[in-house]
């Protein structure tokens, strides 16, 4: 293999693992906030209870973001020096206000969120709170402005090949932006509904369950339930405006190989590139044609319109479809637990609907990478959609030197991600006695206990 | 008018070269008294290892973040240095980075697994901050080198990667000395004795060795009337180093001065920074490319000075709030 596929293929490992994380922070951010807020109201323990469990996992997460994320900074400069040559003009500024504005606000005041809450009023820690929330989500504005401006760039000139910026309001809201960060920020959500509800459900499976227990849960899945309509709502209108603006993506993502009338909505299909058919294709008849036109004849651009300009097919299409059918899955299983949870406390759901949602713990993660991959491979063979190709930008380093680190960030993200989730489930079965750890001794003393206001 | 724009953009690199060095003045302060402190490690106790690291609990994340910052600023400021640096520093860059990803996730890891898993953690937090502070005095040797693939400057790099993580040790002591009591406290000031040998040698070398190895940094510093008024930047800094030998002698800095050492430690940092960054300076890669050759175009650099402008004295705000939040002698940590 080549230094250029390599390269591709590490930027896609380090992509895939730091998306986890940010995945995680900024939903659960702001669900911490609900507990402790709750908590605050109510004077009901079990918030706080649920607060400093999931303070936990938070924190976890937010330290893998951290180095993940760090790795990421650089991974810019070592696999694409020749992306900021090119593009630094306009990708640096937006960089630069995310390390300004978010991480140096949402790491300054997690210390004094995880540890701080003896220390300051009950006030400030609430506001701490806050202002770690609020921190992720300014670091998702940024780094999906960017993003976006890559997919559908505006208010640039290019000048011997640089580019350089002509209004900042155009890159930043450029035409993809504001439902592609609606969507990130929903997609958090719903991992993080579907985490505190797999935890919570395999928590009662395994009677570890505490007072807490089951409000996360209950609060988790009608969320997710709220969530999940605006998601695909959010999703149809991301889809009509990258049909606008970047139609060879949609075909391959519905595997349209010429352009027709009264497309199908393919289901199943093994797309043939060499071919340029699809194999044992399955799908609705003008499906396509009526989500993409909102007409059951309406014509529908194909991939022989973007000769060399379009992206593979086979994994869009895949990833489309992994994507959109968790989402089925989640709208289900939300939906049919807030159903049954009218009449049945959480604990006295049926198990195997229980088993279903401590199975779909990641669940989240998966639609969230799925997703990613649709647009970030979508995009190819550009790096900034029909202006700059990626061969272009690629590191002068020996493919062996990508190789050899190749394997190293494989072999410390495989580790890393399986002790995440046993840590997890480790937390989650932990007998309540333990549930304000130190981070000092392990082993509480009974003072650590207390509840501090 | 013309003058004046003309003055601004040729002044726009120096302002974010000084703010990038700054940035990584602070991150090799901040960051080095941590990973100074994960070097530490293993010559605790485990109860000691329980509260060393309490002492940097609610500070790490925040002190990484300056490295982003820094690196930040070469992309946005200076985005064709960027490409040249870590196209050369390719593997000690993943070198350091898989050190401090290790090193972050044991600091996590370590007290939410299981109990058997505790020591394996700690030895991948040592690992880590050993793996990552080594990559980074290598990186820092190559980086005054200008990159050059010369044996003599591999082997100047191979001691930088040495020097700095004692450097680091000298902080996390002094640290240490800062944030802990009794028995702990005795030992920090212990290892800081025997960590100021090697920070001081090594300090000494570099000085030495930075002259010989570029004729650009010797002609900086070995040309006359700049010689004199350089002078106390070379002299305070050994004035600081007998300073610190002698507070670390004493049970002194044990009582009411416990604050003395990582000042003084913190202060010959600083001019260690400062004295190579007169070196450096207008270079952006050693003898090979200006900070106005690599600067990024004025209008962006505008737009982000605004940025600059307005969140880093808020950053210093509630970097401060948050130390003083977490201030006087290191306590247990727990959640909530």
């Amino acid at each position: 293999m080549d230094a250029l596929v390599l390269s591709r293929l590490q930027f896609a490992a380090n992509m895939t693992f730091h998306i986890l994380f940010p995945a995680i922070t900024i939903g659960l951010g702001w669900a911490l906030l609900l507990f402790r807020w709750r908590w605050l109201k109510t004077k009901d323990s079990a918030w706080l209870t649920a607060y400093r469990f999931w303070t936990q996992v938070f924190a976890i997460s937010f330290g893998l973001g951290v180095v993940s994320g760090l790795t990421m900074s650089f991974q810019f400069g070592t696999n694409w020096p020749g992306f900021m040559e090119r593009v630094g003009n306009i990708a640096g500024p937006l960089l630069g206000y995310e390390v300004l504005t978010a991480f140096f606000l949402e790491a300054s005041f997690l210390g004094v969120m995880l540890f701080g809450q003896s220390r300051v009023s009950e006030r400030v820690h609430l506001a701490a709170t806050f202002l770690v929330a609020i921190g992720t989500t300014i670091s998702a504005f940024w780094i999906l402005a960017l993003n976006s401006w890559m997919q559908t760039p505006q208010g640039y000139e290019i000048i011997n090949g640089e580019f350089y910026a002509r209004s900042w309001l155009q890159i930043i809201f450029n035409p993809s932006f504001p439902f592609r960060l609606v969507h990130m920020l929903l997609a958090s959500s719903l991992t993080v509904c579907f985490l505190l509800a797999g935890v919570s459900a395999w928590q009662i499976l395994r009677r570890r369950a505490n007072a807490s227990t089951g409000r996360v849960f209950r609060t988790a899945v009608t969320a997710a339930a709220i969530i999940i309509p605006i998601q695909i709502f959010v999703g149809d209108l991301h889809g009509l405006n990258t049909l606008e603006y970047q139609p060879q993506k949609i075909a391959a993502i519905e595997g349209i190989w010429h352009t027709e009338h009264d497309v199908p909505l393919l289901l199943f299909a093994m797309p043939n590139e060499r071919a340029q058919t699809n194999k044992y294709a399955f799908g609705i008849p003008d499906g396509s044609s009526l989500i993409l036109t909102h007409s059951l004849h309406g014509e529908v651009r194909g991939l022989d319109q973007f000769p060399n300009a379009h992206p593979p097919v086979a994994p869009l299409f895949w990833a489309f479809r992994i994507m959109v059918g968790t989402a089925m899955l989640m709208l289900a299983a939300s939906w049919l637990a807030v159903w049954l949870l009218r009449k049945l406390a959480p604990e006295d759901l049926p198990r195997p609907l229980l088993r279903l949602f401590a199975a779909m713990s990641f669940a989240g993660w998966l639609a969230t990478v799925a997703g990613w991959y649709v647009t970030e491979v979508g995009r190819q063979p550009f790096i900034v959609y029909g202006l700059l190709r990626i061969s272009e930008i690629q590191a002068r380093v020996p493919a062996s030197h990508v190789a050899v680190t190749l394997v190293a960030y494989l072999a410390i993200y495989l580790f890393l991600i399986l002790a995440y989730i046993g840590v997890i489930r480790y937390l989650a079965e932990k007998p309540a006695a333990d549930e304000a750890p130190l981070i000092g001794a392990v082993g509480a003393d009974g003072s650590t206990l207390e509840v501090r206001t | 008018m013309t003058f004046d724009h003309v003055t601004l953009d040729h002044f726009l690199p120096v302002i974010f070269m000084s703010l990038m060095g700054f940035a990584m003045l602070v991150y090799v302060i901040l960051d080095g008294y941590d990973l100074g402190v994960g070097l530490l490690l293993p010559r605790a106790s485990d109860d000691e290892k329980d509260m060393m690291i309490s002492s940097i609990g609610p500070f790490w994340d925040a002190n990484e973040t300056w490295l982003v910052l820094g690196v930040g600023i070469l992309l946005i400021a200076f985005p064709k240095a960027y490409g040249v640096v870590l196209t050369a520093l390719y593997l000690p860059v993943t070198a350091m980075l898989c050190g401090l990803i290790l090193r972050g996730v044991a600091f996590e890891f370590r007290v939410k697994g299981k109990a058997h898993h505790k020591q394996l953690w700690n030895h991948a937090f040592f690992g880590g901050s050993l793996l990552a502070s080594m990559a980074q005095g290598w990186m820092l040797g190559r980086y005054i080198t200008g990159l050059a693939p010369d044996t003599a400057f591999l082997v100047f790099a191979a001691l930088v990667a040495l020097a700095l993580p004692a450097a680091y040790v000298l902080l996390g002591a002094s640290w240490l000395i800062l944030k802990t009591e009794g028995a702990l406290q005795i030992k920090a000031l212990h290892w800081a004795r025997m960590a100021w040998p090697a920070v001081a040698v090594g300090m000494l070398l570099i000085s030495l060795a930075t002259p010989w190895v570029s004729v650009t940094v010797r002609e900086r510093w070995f040309t006359l009337p700049a010689f004199f008024v350089l002078l106390p930047i070379p002299l305070s800094t050994v004035a600081a180093l007998f300073e610190l030998a002698f507070c670390l002698r004493g049970e002194r800095s044990a009582s009411h001065a416990s604050h003395i050492p990582i000042m003084l430690s913190a202060y010959i940092m600083m001019m260690g920074f400062f004295g190579l960054a007169y070196s450096i300076y207008p270079f952006v890669v050693m003898d090979r490319i200006t900070l106005w050759q690599a600067a990024a175009a004025p209008a962006s650099l505008k737009f982000i000075l605004v940025g600059v402008a307005v969140t880093v004295p808020m950053i210093g705000a509630y970097t401060i709030f948050a130390y003083r939040t977490f201030s006087g002698k290191a306590t247990k940590l727990h959640y909530g």
